[in-house]
């Protein structure tokens, strides 16, 4: 595959330089719609990139495989490995974007999609950061091109305490409890600091922040402080291998797991099983379920990894949190285009037309369950100016073995947190100096 | 003083302490190869990672503990030997920085082949030592940190009275005390470095099985190199009472300022607090506490 896009690059690059005309790169490729991947297969984050790149992947297989492609556009893809390092995924960029017909970019890194942003506005494609990226990129009218679809930090720390307040019996009972939120010392971890102080002053819990130190395999520290702190919940806002040396920590210190509630990047299996028993009974976000029991998921196995053709080496992963989380970004990305296609027609999109339909990505329950995906994700609803499209989210237990899902369905508090937004998106466009879009420039598109 | 929480001290001295010696574990694999080659050998890290991960894999399909553990000495051994063939016998006689960045460059490949051969997969590590902790006078102390200070212990009596008493280990000192003189009275060079080098390989696998238990076999085991770097210019590079005691300093004094001083910073201090340490060593004494003084003719 990557073979062939190259070889097609090139030659397109050597017409271009013997002076042939292409007047639409578009119609000359109606049948194919791209996806260049800055995936991690090798590196200290493998362990998820495999997974989500993995989970990615098989659903454009399964599409192309079942359906032929969206109305008839076969959808391809090739991959860069960046190893999460931004300069890679950055190099990674440059050389991927030459492909004709690129639809959108999924880098599933925050430091890559800071750094691509203004390039990604430059070259009007769109940006999906799924769960993650900068929360005020959800303000459509500075970010154009950037999708931190499903959810954002700020929704992520809402989710959060209102879960915590369930448990509590209600927000107001949160009143004078304590909650410790321990998080990564990286930009992604810090993210949240502001929105715990604030939510803290609302509800009237006291919170403490402890930053652990990059890459967080010594915690004894922070949880002897914590232990001395004794706060009702902590909140793990980890990434890779500190979330199993946390709960391994907190068991070793004497702090009850079933009280620690784990963020959107400490939820996954790679997070819990090297944690062994200390992880039984540890509760985490997610913004879609994990197993294999979900029909797209079924689809799937039938259609690719029954005939030898799915991207997970290990079946055994088959439905865990990442290659979930993986298929349903990938559902996300082929409904923007078949959505776009309604407009411009079914044919090879422009990055800005591709942009479009994500602007226009509503998914409701229906629909959801009509793509095999009920209970694995609850909808989603995309408008021009709100690119993270209100996504639900539901919390999840490790048993010792597997998760279980123990909430239901629970919308953050967008009201509270998008006058937040807007006013950080506004400081960044004054700082650009980026004019505001209204409705009115939402349909002007680039061919 | 009033007010003040000594038993919070204690405890956060005491785990300061048994971390340190897991710094410790790391640091001794370089020390080894420093001794007898002047090497300072980036790879410990990646190798720690390689031993850690074939170790798993071999238990997860189902070999024994024990067979496992000796499968996987037997690898490292013979990943020594080729590491003296394929590396470090062309560099003989370059400069020290040329066998550093060959150790570097060795460093990548370990880990690019340990994922390669074993895959990208997170696993856990169970070595049958509950990591919960017991009270000791009101003090928590973790029994897996316990039975890693003895493991190091054991280790470092081991290893004393192995360069102490036995022909190859007296081989290995005098390669490190001057390696012409030892070639001149017919010890065989190529042969004491594979020797410590397969020597290294079985700190790394000890240290990694460790390690693993406690945060999973995973990528960010050959980031551990990072911890032991402060705890060599504490002790001296080439000593492994320095190593220990090294460890016990970096992680004591490391625990102690995240708790006592972080919050002043801003939190999340332990990860430099130990390198400004070992920078204000450095300047008072080179040589670390228990390193050797060199003294050259110029």
């Amino acid at each position: 595959m990557t073979l062939f896009r190259s070889f097609r690059s090139t030659a397109l690059a050597a017409s271009l330089a013997l002076g042939f005309t292409l007047p639409n790169v578009a119609s000359a490729l109606a049948d194919e719609q791209h996806f260049p991947l800055q995936s991690y297969r090798v590196g200290p984050y493998a362990a998820g990139g495999t997974g989500f790149f993995g989970g990615f992947i098989d659903y454009l297989n399964l599409i192309n495989t079942r359906d032929g492609g969206v109305n008839g556009v076969k959808l391809t893809w090739s991959e860069g490995e960046t190893q999460y390092e931004v300069e890679r995924g950055v190099e990674a960029y440059e050389r991927l974007k030459s492909n004709p017909g690129v639809a959108a970019w999924n880098p599933l890194s925050v430091g890559i999609a800071y750094a691509m942003i203004d390039r990604i506005t430059q070259d009007k494609t769109p940006l999906i950061t799924i769960n993650h990226g900068r929360t005020d990129s959800t303000d459509g009218r500075v970010f154009p091109y950037v999708f931190p679809l499903l959810l954002n930090p700020y929704s992520e720390t809402s989710g959060i305490v209102n879960y915590i307040g369930s448990k509590e019996g209600g927000l107001e009972s949160l009143k004078g409890k304590k909650i410790v939120v321990l998080y990564h010392g990286s930009p992604y971890g810090k993210e949240t600091i502001p929105i715990y102080e604030l939510l803290a002053k609302k509800y009237g819990f006291e919170v403490q922040q402890i930053e652990v130190p990059h890459p967080g395999n010594e915690q004894q520290a922070q949880w002897l402080t914590i232990r001395r702190a004794k706060p009702d919940y902590v909140v793990l806002r980890g990434w890779g291998v500190m979330n199993p040396v946390a709960l391994k920590t907190a068991a070793k210190t004497g702090f009850p797991v079933d009280r620690i509630i784990g963020n959107v990047w400490s939820n996954s299996e790679e997070d819990v099983i090297p944690a062994g028993d200390a992880a039984k009974g540890y509760t985490a976000i997610t913004t879609q379920a994990s197993g294999a029991e979900y029909p797209v998921v079924k689809e799937i196995v039938k259609t690719l990894y029954d005939q030898g053709k799915g991207n997970l080496d290990d079946k055994k992963r088959i439905g865990s949190v990442y290659h979930n989380l993986g298929i349903v970004n990938g559902i996300l990305n082929v409904e923007a285009i078949r959505i776009a296609q309604q407009k411009f027609g079914k044919r090879t999109l422009t990055g800005d037309e591709v942009r479009w339909g994500f602007e226009h990505l509503q998914l409701d329950q229906a629909r959801v369950e009509a793509l095999g995906a009920k209970d694995l994700f609850h909808s989603i609803h995309v408008t021009w100016d709100n690119h993270e499209g209100n996504g639900y989210v539901t919390f999840q237990q490790w048993d010792g073995a597997k998760w279980k899902v123990v909430s239901d369905w629970i919308a953050p508090d967008w009201a509270l947190l998008r006058p937040i937004i807007e006013k950080s998106s506004e400081a960044y466009a004054k700082e650009k100096g980026i004019k505001i879009r209204t409705a009115a420039d939402v349909d002007t598109v680039t061919n | 003083m009033t007010g003040f929480d000594w038993l919070f001290f204690t405890e956060v001295l005491v785990g300061g302490l048994l971390s340190g010696v897991m710094y410790s574990l790391v640091a001794i694999g370089f020390v080894l190869i420093y001794k007898t080659s002047g090497v300072l050998n980036f790879a410990q890290g990646a190798m720690l990672l390689f031993a850690a991960l074939t170790f798993v894999s071999l238990t997860e399909r189902g070999i024994n503990f024990p067979l496992a553990f000796v499968i996987t000495f037997a690898i490292m051994v013979a990943l020594g030997i080729a590491i003296e063939r394929a590396v470090l016998r062309p560099l003989v006689n370059k400069p020290p920085i040329t066998l550093f960045m060959a150790t570097l460059g060795l460093s990548y490949v370990l880990e690019g082949a340990a994922q390669l051969v074993w895959g990208t997969q997170v696993h856990g590590l169970d070595l049958g030592i509950e990591d919960l902790p017991f009270d000791i006078g009101g003090v928590f102390i973790s029994q897996f940190d316990i039975f890693a200070a003895a493991v190091a212990l054991g280790l470092v009596v081991a290893l004393s009275l192995f360069f102490r008493y036995t022909r190859i280990g007296l081989g290995f000192r005098a390669v490190a005390d001057d390696q012409f003189a030892a070639l001149a009275v017919g010890l065989k060079l190529n042969w004491i470095w594979a020797s410590v080098w397969a020597a290294a390989g079985l700190v790394a696998l000890v240290a990694g099985l460790l390690w693993g238990a406690r945060s999973g076999v995973q990528f960010s085991l050959s980031l551990i190199v990072l911890k032991a770097l402060p705890v060599l210019v504490l002790g001296g590079f080439d000593s492994i009472l320095g190593a220990i005691v090294g460890g016990l300093l970096v992680g004591a004094t490391e625990k102690l300022a995240e708790v006592y001083i972080g919050e002043y910073f801003g939190g999340g201090i332990e990860s430099w607090f130990a390198y400004a340490v070992a920078l204000v060593f450095l300047l008072i004494r080179p040589a670390g506490l228990f390193g050797q003084k060199l003294v050259e003719r110029v």
